[in-house]
């Protein structure tokens, strides 16, 4: 079985093996930052990204979209190009980018300096959310090392390949997740996402070619380029490669980030992983994806589903970013979707209409909803909204706002029964 | 040159540098927080000078305080104290961690203690879920996580803010 290579075998959170990678001589120890320099000496661009399309690396903050196929889409004709770190994370029930820039923040500085090369850029801005005020400070710190070292600045190794980072602390926004958000944000005007396309490997950072990418996406590319694309394809499922930091949160006994193949069940993180129900009650339900997620049914079924990219739509939800939130039969649902709500009530940015105004009636009515006061008919008109949502906004976010209240409705009809 | 330039040239001269200098707005989420040391909120001044600063209007720069969490157009305790009270961390009792708390402090959510000293607010998911109730504390020195908490840890913490005032 791929998960037992794993254990004691970490790939991302490697400071579970291996406890002062944190520190620069530990990092280097092992054999630290010569991927970096073998692939400045000695690799081409367009070989790197091949490699990396060939490892079946996929984005993890949440859409899965093949990282070497987006770097690939970077427009060459037009210059500079720019790399932009996705470290916002804010979807409620996601921590997992701040355990890897805390914990292991070598490999992932190694694993975007390797990727800036690869798309042929020369400056790299990480956008931190706000409320990582202390991680964006270290960063800094590491950032200068980095330039103590000869491993950032001009003439790297002496080739005329010239690389600087540099952190943009976010001021607690979650719409700035949204990559168009987030380069508006570092521009310095508000953090609303762009209408699209063009998407940014064709127009992003000060109108110039941008890659976007996650953190823990990153994070994984310099053991990629060490190792080779089958060495990361031996973890995983055939379509969803590697291994993936899986946030568990909720009413289990051990809540916490596992790092696991991907096609693990749902059954062997939430019992073997995560101890089990607290209190040995009975599991209601999962969200797979943060509060952005649709709610799934837990039966016996859904616990033996493999997550995976292409396994957890069978279930009517997403992989996602693989925050998974357990709930047991304490939680009401009219609680929960009232939750989900006042969440994205208050994050939207108020750009497009949809989202603006279904949020701001969404909360009215969960609110109402979940006091006991609401009629069958205060349900319906909530669904109704929720569904008239979907397809209309012009980001992710309104649409992420709908799926806990639509799937709710749907699903747990028994919680909304008046 | 205006005050906030006066005050803290060299951190404004560092922020700066992080953009390409056709594209100094980009500075005004840091600018802000450099602002915001001073008594833990943006001033009327502030907005003014930062604008002179980037070439921005006041407005453009007061669009960016109003439109993030962290920025504050009005006084407030030195210590705020952000609890996270979103569906993970209130699946793991962050709202009654909230309410026990305003309790025992004596204020409501949002109110700040009469010596001015601490605000207690509730805040969206800060990616802490696994280790509720959790809060964060943004104080002019910056952000401070703490997690895993109790009413009594959180009162001790109070206690030992009080102390370092009086010391």
């Amino acid at each position: 079985m791929a998960e037992q290579k794993v254990t004691g075998h970490h790939i991302l959170l490697r400071h579970r093996d291996i406890p002062e990678i944190g520190e620069f001589e530990v990092y280097t120890a092992q054999g630290g930052f010569e991927t970096f320099k073998k692939v400045v000496t000695t690799m081409e661009p367009e070989a790197i990204k091949q490699l990396v399309l060939d490892s079946g690396l996929r984005g993890r903050g949440g859409a899965g979209f093949p990282t070497g196929r987006k770097w690939m889409f970077v427009d060459d004709n037009n210059w500079p190009h720019y790399l932009v770190v996705n470290a916002d994370e804010s979807e409620p029930g996601t921590f997992k980018d701040r355990e890897i820039m805390s914990k292991n923040p070598w490999q992932f500085l190694e694993g975007i300096m390797c990727s800036a090369f690869a798309i042929g850029a020369n400056d790299i801005y990480i956008y931190l959310r706000g409320e990582f005020w202390q991680i964006a400070h270290e960063l800094d710190r590491q950032i200068e090392k980095l330039h103590a070292e000869s491993l950032l600045g001009e003439k790297l190794f002496g080739t005329d390949y010239a690389l600087n980072i540099y952190t943009h602390l976010g001021a607690g926004a979650y719409i700035c997740g949204e990559e168009t958000a987030l380069l508006n944000s570092i521009e310095g005007i508000m953090g609303q996402p762009r209408l699209r396309p063009p998407f940014p490997p064709a127009v992003g950072l000060y109108g110039k070619p941008t890659v976007v990418n996650n953190v823990e996406t990153l994070a994984n590319v310099a053991l990629i380029l060490e190792k080779g694309a089958a060495w990361y394809r031996s973890f995983g499922t055939a379509e969803s490669a590697g291994t993936k930091v899986f946030s568990l949160s909720g009413r289990v006994k051990k809540p916490g980030n596992y790092e696991l193949p991907l096609g693990t069940t749902y059954r062997q993180l939430i019992y073997e992983y995560g101890g089990g129900i607290m209190g040995d009650g009975k599991i209601k339900g999962i969200m797979s994806a943060g509060a952005s997620s649709a709610v799934i049914v837990a039966t016996d079924e859904v616990l033996d589903t493999p997550m995976a990219y292409e396994s957890v739509p069978s279930l009517g939800a997403d992989l996602g970013s693989a925050s998974v939130i357990i709930l047991d039969e304490t939680v009401d649902m009219r609680w929960l979707i009232n939750k989900t709500i006042d969440f994205f009530k208050h994050e939207s940015c108020g750009k497009c209409t949809p989202c603006r105004e279904g949020t701001f009636w969404m909360q009215k009515l969960t609110t109402r909803i979940a006091s006991g006061d609401a009629g069958e008919a205060d349900v319906e008109l909530l669904h109704n909204v929720a569904k008239n949502m979907q397809g209309k906004c012009l980001c992710a976010l309104g649409e992420f706002s709908t799926m806990a209240v639509a799937s709710s409705i749907e699903r747990f009809s028994e919680d909304f029964k008046v | 040159m205006n005050a906030l330039q006066h005050k803290y040239a060299k951190d404004i001269e560092k922020v700066l540098a992080k953009y390409p200098a056709d594209r100094k707005q980009s500075a005004v989420m840091p600018l802000l927080y450099i602002a915001q040391r001073d008594g833990g909120y943006v001033t009327k001044q502030d907005l003014v000078e930062i604008g002179e600063i980037l070439d921005m209007s006041t407005t453009e720069v007061a669009s960016i305080v109003g439109f993030y969490t962290l920025y504050h157009d009005q006084p407030a305790g030195t210590y705020r104290i952000q609890v996270c009270t979103d569906l993970s961390c209130a699946l793991r009792g962050a709202d009654e961690f909230l309410e026990n708390l305003c309790e025992n402090v004596g204020i409501k959510v949002g109110e700040t203690t009469e010596d001015g000293l601490v605000t207690i607010e509730a805040v969206m998911c800060l990616a802490g879920c696994d280790k509720a109730p959790m809060f964060q504390v943004q104080s002019p020195e910056g952000i401070e996580y703490h997690e895993n908490q109790t009413v009594e840890s959180t009162l001790a913490l109070i206690e030992s803010w009080k102390q370092e005032k009086e010391d």
